[in-house]
């Protein structure tokens, strides 16, 4: 479904990604693993079309789509959803209305109908259920005054709304608590289907634990630089990235 | 938030600003005791009216234009203005008397003119130039007592009523702008609801600037008696012409004993183009009494027109336990300025005043909130409590806050808060990856801002000012 062939991008003038490769098809969990500053909430940046990045050279195609010619609400309608590493505050838009924007606007782009009210408000709480959402925050504005956790829970619950092909999760086990945890997983793991995929950001094994990637990639100086299978996690987590790095400098 | 992103949510186009070729009776260009002679005699008004606006003008023309407000006026020209305009066939007794055009006109601007429309639910009086067009409903609202018409009609047959309350609120003298109204105003709306009667309609204005070089000059008298109840809705828009035009209007309200009267504005004026050319001058003074006890008046507005706008819409809350509110939204965008706020006076006893503004200022626009609570030594046991609010869009738009607070007791509590805050790229950026394009999402963000401010407006009308906010700012954010 995702093709990245030879991705470069900047910030700045500072080039970030510097030739990234990586093929995802329906159905796999691939984890993305390497050091701070690596690049890999660039990568998510890109993938979503934000516009502070500039792709300088390379092609990705979702579905057979060029992804970087389409504007972020369009990947977004299309199927890719990023949950944000860290997700900002919208004061004042309650998350129901936020909610069924989002979600009217997904069907419009599907030519469906605007989803009735009862059946909106009954979505949103059978999605609401499966992240065991605290019902008061679905009542407030969009992540205002959420803790840490309760945002991360928030973008797990806006996915399973919005039902997306591609999730990105942007290290979204970091700042959870252990059960938690156990609930964000448990949320992923429900919402997976052999007709879509999820690229998993992460700097812990222990969420692999929950969730088991089909494929373990380390991301440095912009670069998929190894892949392995969910081993490579508990590699990484018993030996850390100066190995890796020393084969990719060295060579 | 960058450039592109704003300019694309603040460039939308005004909608209303067609002009309609209907024929106007204009009075040459001017202002002297002759040309307000002329308006009176016009209108085939009584002496004292006459009187009244002799007064007036003899005053203005010893006063000066006020130089305090946050705001950069033009030097105007109050000599290149003609002060009356009027569409030629007026007073039509029945729809078929009414011009063609100036129905169309109405229609176009979705105003509902015809009584078949009743199920709007809204009573209707149009105001074209300086002229009632059309009041609907009237016959209706007769039965009760209830007393909607043009204010020259309320001259001609409630004179009683008009001298008494005219001018009770707002005295000829009170400021440059109202003084001007009072010499040369042309009409506006009458209410009067008696005793004991919850008016059942919404009622509303609807005013329309068509001809060129012409001031606006209306004037509108709300008298709610004892133990009565009305809602009024006020709407105005204008062609785009090149030249700025100048709009002076009065509002009074007067709230006797027990009384309520809600009043809502969606201020819609022509702003100007995206350089700022050309747009109404909005120059108002609004003011109500509560002076009867546990009265109260409610003021609403939602100000996205004009290229300035200063618009004080205020309550003396003259009766014990009587109350009064102000909630405002106002946009300024491209070149637009504002410097709008209230002023709440406590004289009575155990009198409550709430204040809640919320400033958005887009592209260039300048937002000033400026608001007087001045408790008086008699005031025993008031309060108040304001909260003033800015949101910008941008960096080159601007957002000031001038609140003034005088108590003088020791029982009474007035309370201030203010916040800023500014729209930026994440957020926009949060909303492009669920699916909200940006125009939608400013469009989420600006309402959920005002909201508190949008759900005091009647049902239709909150919906029309939503869309108006968002269309207010298309093509401000890119
Ligand atoms: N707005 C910016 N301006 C300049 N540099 C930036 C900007 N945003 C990111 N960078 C730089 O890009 C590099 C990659 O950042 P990125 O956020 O993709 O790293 P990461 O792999 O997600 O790290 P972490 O594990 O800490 O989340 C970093 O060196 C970072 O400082
Ligand atoms: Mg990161």
């Amino acid at each position: 479904m995702l093709e990245i062939k030879n991705l470069h991008a900047n910030i700045n003038g500072k080039e970030i990604l510097k030739g990234l490769d990586l093929v995802v098809r329906p159905g796999e969990i691939h984890a993305i693993m390497g050091p701070n500053g690596a690049g890999k909430s660039t990568l998510a940046s890109v993938l979503s079309g934000n516009q502070a990045f500039e792709v300088t050279k390379g092609d990705v195609t979702f579905y057979g789509k060029n992804l970087l010619e389409m504007l972020p609400e369009d990947r977004s309608r299309e199927g890719i959803f990023l949950s944000f590493q860290y997700p900002v505050e919208i004061p004042g838009v309650s998350m129901v209305n936020f909610m069924r924007t989002a979600l009217n606007e997904h069907r419009k782009y599907n030519k469906l109908e605007p989803m009735s009210a009862t059946d909106f408000l009954r979505t949103m709480r059978e999605k609401k259920e499966l992240v065991e959402m605290d019902s008061n925050l679905a009542n407030r504005s969009v992540n205002e005054g959420f803790s840490g956790g309760e945002k991360k829970k928030n973008e797990i619950f806006q996915m399973a709304m919005l039902d997306p092909r591609l999730a990105i999760l942007d290290e979204t086990d970091s700042g959870l608590d252990i059960d938690a945890l156990r609930i964000v997983a448990n949320g992923v793991n429900k919402l997976k289907r052999t007709d879509n995929a999820t690229i998993l950001i992460t700097h812990y094994q222990r969420l692999l634990d929950y969730i088991v990637p089909d494929f373990v990639h380390v991301l440095y100086d912009g670069r998929i630089v190894k892949t392995g299978g969910k081993e490579l996690a508990l590699e990484l987590e018993d030996k850390g990235y100066d190995w890796i790095k020393k084969e990719v400098d060295g060579e | 938030m960058s450039e592109a992103i704003l300019d694309q949510v603040t460039q939308g186009e005004y909608k209303y600003g067609f002009s309609s070729d209907i024929e106007t009776d204009i009075i040459p260009i001017g202002l002297s005791e002759e040309v307000v002679r002329l308006i009176s005699a016009k209108k085939n008004e009584p002496e004292w009216m006459l009187e009244f606006r002799l007064k007036a003008y003899r005053h203005w023309i010893t006063m000066e234009m006020p130089t305090w407000a946050h705001l950069n006026i033009p030097e105007i020209d109050y000599q290149s203005i003609a002060y009356y305009a009027a569409p030629r066939k007026n007073a039509p007794k029945s729809l078929d008397e009414v011009d063609p055009e100036l129905l169309k006109t109405f229609e176009k601007l979705g105003i509902p003119l015809h009584e078949r429309m009743a199920l709007s639910g809204i009573a209707v009086d149009a105001v074209m130039d300086s002229i009632s067009v059309k009041t609907t409903f009237k016959e209706s609202l007769n039965e009760m007592g209830i007393i909607f018409c043009s204010f020259s009609d309320a001259v001609e047959h409630h004179p009683d009523l008009v001298q008494k309350y005219m001018a009770s609120v707002v005295p000829y003298t009170d400021n440059f702008y109202a003084t001007l109204n009072s010499a040369v105003f042309s009409d506006g709306s009458f209410v009067y609801i008696p005793k004991g009667v919850r008016c059942p309609m919404e009622l509303s204005t609807y005013f329309r600037i068509n001809a060129m070089n012409t001031g606006q000059f209306e004037r509108t008298l709300i008298i709610a008696d004892d133990d009565s109840y009305v809602s009024y809705l006020e709407g105005c828009t204008a062609p785009m012409r090149d030249e700025n035009q100048l709009h002076a209007a009065i509002v009074e309200i007067v709230a006797l004993k027990n009384a309520q009267v809600k009043y809502s504005t969606v201020q819609n004026w022509y702003p100007g183009d995206k350089n700022g050319k050309g747009g109404i001058f909005n120059f108002v003074t609004k003011r109500g009494i509560c002076k009867g006890e546990n009265s109260k008046i409610s003021w609403t507005q939602v100000e996205t027109g004009s290229a300035i706008t200063w618009k004080y819409p205020s309550c003396i809350l003259l009766g014990d336990n009587s109350s009064a509110e102000f909630y405002s939204v106002a946009v300024t965008n491209h070149h637009q300025q504002a410097d709008t706020g209230t002023k709440m006076q406590h004289i009575g006893k155990n009198t409550r005043s709430h204040i809640l503004s919320k400033g958005i200022s887009a592209g260039q626009g300048q937002n000033s909130y400026r608001g007087l609570v001045k408790v008086n030594k008699n005031a025993e046991n008031s309060r108040n409590y304001s909260q003033c609010d800015s949101l910008l869009l941008g960096d080159k738009c601007g957002a000031h806050t001038f609140p003034y607070m005088e108590v003088n007791n020791d029982s009474s509590v007035v309370e201030h808060e203010a916040t800023t805050s500014k729209i930026n790229e994440d957020q926009i950026f949060y909303c492009n990856q669920r699916g909200i394009s940006t125009e939608d999402a400013v469009g989420l963000i600006v309402n959920g801002y005002a909201k508190e401010v949008l759900n005091q407006l009647p049902m239709e009308f909150a919906v029309e000012a939503q869309k108006l906010l968002q269309i207010t700012l298309e093509g401000s954010v890119g």
